[in-house]
């Protein structure tokens, strides 16, 4: 099968700054990939790369199976979602949506009732006739969202779509993107800094660091078994646990993670004493200090709360510590 | 956690500040609107006053008239003067004027919205501010000199003359010399010199604001337009030139009026056929016509008016 997008060995300097370097990439047609990494890791330029915005300095992009290298934007049928949303001030929503049917010539009818129909995929029905300075934050995204859609494209590219939101708005917003790419079956790439959003909503993840990617699965995968220290470090709040600390623990002398959840308190374990505890609603999160070394664990709602202070005990199962490798 | 080393202060309120000036400080902040009317009253004085007032006075002498025999001016409200504008020596002076005034606005605004373009879009650094200097300098020498230099280059004598035979060119220069009304003796007495000049006079009043228009505009509208399936050209006519437009239209607003008023370039270079501005300058000078001359001047500002009006009904401050 044909990938939806994949990458060889493409690069993309910025004079002596390497944006992108070397990044082999599969996407598989009709998945939810996210692209996951901190800022300056080259995540963004890599989904400009398949927009069509750079061009590589090396290497090879291809999309379902089509050489996209020196292809300018207006010709790849992907569209994207900024992360400012990138309305037209100067057209109302109808406009704004039906753009992209506009300057492929289709008829004003059918543009309208198209940019209509789109309208109320994205659940905002007669809100045609207002200006993007009229609509709030949440409802300007899904304009967005339904000027790409509507141009049904074979890739839809989503630049950190929820950043701008608020908390619960964006847990909405995450489940609704969800289920519309399910129910539309488009590929959909997704940028993203913040690890909750791309583990909760994509099939698979792609974690980017210096330009290039350092572990690619799963959510699961990524989750549980993260390949480098920086991985543990950047997806979820797991223990980096240094070699010595290690062996004072009597685990093996090499890097690992221990999810936090994975520890207990438990009347045979390890001394340690509270330092901080953390309310955070279904759990509360502590951090001790045990022979030397600073631990958050997290206690399930219910359980009894230690005063900061005091010393407890800990333990955890051998296999819950996952051994990884040095590099960043 | 060491404590951070604050020394507790002794109240919750600081004592005033001693002297006139603490008073007067606390007393302001108290009378916001105050403090608004005292820094807003000078400058409306002088606005109102000496630049209003006097404009006012002056269009007030329009609806007066001039006794034809003892050269008076008659102090009795009468429309007689606006009805000599439409004589056809004056009327062909305003149409003169408004067809070049329209002419230089939108020569400048095509010569300058490329450079207004990579300004905003492309130049950075050291190129912005070679930029600015650019467009900048020529509006710090004087006028007269510009417009006289001006005069020696397109003179029939003068270095342009010279460049198109040198390349053997010559042949061009005197077909569009041989053009009829726009062509002439030599560029510096035809209407062809006088747009030129224009053109070159005003153009940084319009490459500033274009320029101040397109960087507003977000690089991202021109990428979301891209990614959407416009081409280039598609894209300049559906988002960046709507979008520049007010910025165009500022710009327009004063090349079409600073043209419409200018009396001496036309006296310099071109032909001898006048201007309104000339109109003005020799009606309340030489012709002693204080009242024709006011009536002439009435004109630029009703074109202005009306320029605005369409600018405004075209939607041209809609993205402001």
């Amino acid at each position: 099968m044909t990938s939806a997008v994949r990458f060889q060995k493409v690069s993309r300097h910025f004079g002596a700054v390497r944006a992108v370097d070397g990044v082999d990439l599969e996407i598989v047609p009709g998945e939810f990939f996210a692209m996951l990494g901190p800022s300056g890791s080259g995540k963004t330029t890599c989904l400009r790369l398949i927009a069509g915005f750079e061009q590589p300095t090396s290497g090879h992009i291809e999309i379902f199976g089509e050489t996209a290298e020196g292809v300018p934007p207006y010709r790849r049928n992907v569209n994207t979602v900024f992360q400012d949303y990138a309305l037209f001030p100067h057209l109302d929503i109808l406009d704004n949506v039906a753009y992209g049917l506009m300057v492929k010539g289709v008829g004003k009818t059918e543009r309208i009732k198209e940019a209509e129909k789109a309208l109320e995929l994205v659940k905002l029905p007669g809100y045609g006739s207002r200006r993007p300075g009229q609509l709030s934050g949440g409802q300007r995204q899904r304009v967005a969202l339904a000027r790409a859609l509507v141009n049904k494209p074979r890739v839809l590219l989503l630049d950190e779509p929820l950043g701008a939101l608020d908390l619960k708005l964006r847990e909405q917003m995450q489940e609704e993107l969800k289920s519309l790419q399910r129910a539309l079956g488009i590929t959909f790439i997704f940028v993203t800094h913040d690890q909750g959003e791309a583990l909760s909503m994509a099939d698979r993840v792609a974690v980017f660091n210096n330009g290039g990617i350092v572990q690619h699965g799963t959510p699961q995968d990524i989750y549980r078994r993260p390949k480098t220290r920086f991985v543990a470090d950047f997806v979820g709040s797991s223990n980096v646990i240094a070699p010595d600390v290690m062996t004072a623990l009597g685990g093996e002398k090499r890097w690992a993670s221990l999810r936090p959840e994975a520890i207990h308190i438990a009347a045979d374990g390890i001394e340690a004493r509270v330092e901080n505890a953390s309310f955070l609603g279904a759990a509360t999160r502590l951090a001790v200090e045990t022979r030397g070394s600073r631990l958050h664990v997290m206690l399930p709602a219910g359980s009894d709360v230690p005063d900061i202070g005091t010393a407890i005990r800990l333990s955890w199962q051998q296999g819950d510590v996952h051994y990884m490798d040095d590099a960043a | 956690m060491t404590a951070l080393a604050i020394t507790k202060p002794e109240t919750s309120i600081l004592p005033q500040r001693g002297g006139f000036f603490g008073r007067l400080s606390d007393s302001l902040w108290r009378h916001p609107k105050l403090l608004l009317f005292l820094m807003l009253t000078p400058p409306l004085l002088w606005l109102g006053i000496i630049y209003i007032g006097s404009l006012i006075a002056l269009l007030l002498q329009s609806f007066f008239s001039i006794d034809d025999f003892s050269g008076m001016v008659n102090y009795e409200f009468t429309l007689d003067t606006y009805a000599q504008l439409l004589n056809p020596s004056n009327f062909d002076i305003i149409i003169r004027t408004i067809l070049m005034a329209a002419l230089v606005t939108v020569a400048s605004a095509l010569v300058a919205f490329p450079i207004a373009y990579y300004a905003a879009r492309y130049a950075q650094g050291k190129w912005k501010a070679l930029f600015y200097l650019g467009v900048m300098m020529p509006l710090w020498s004087s006028y007269l000199v510009k417009i006289y230099a001006w005069k020696l280059i397109l003179a029939k004598e003068g270095i342009l003359t010279w460049f198109f035979e040198r390349f053997h060119l010559s042949w061009l220069l005197d077909g569009v010399l041989a053009l009829p009304i726009v062509g002439g003796n030599s560029l510096s007495v035809s209407y062809l010199g006088t747009f030129i000049v224009f053109v070159y006079i005003w153009l940084p009043y319009m490459i500033l604001p274009t320029q101040a228009a397109l960087e507003r505009v977000p690089g991202n509208l021109i990428e979301a337009s891209a990614d959407l399936g416009a081409t280039p050209r598609q894209t300049f006519r559906t988002v960046l030139f709507p979008l520049a437009l007010p910025g165009i239209v500022a710009g327009s607003i004063f090349t079409f009026s600073l043209t419409l008023g200018d009396y001496i370039i036309p006296q310099i270079i071109g032909s001898s056929r006048l201007f309104i501005g000339q109109a003005v300058y020799t009606q309340q000078g030489t012709a002693g016509n204080v009242p024709l001359a006011a009536a002439f001047s009435v004109v630029p500002i009703a074109i202005m008016a009306v320029y605005l009006w369409l600018a405004k009904r075209m939607g041209a401050f809609d993205a402001l």
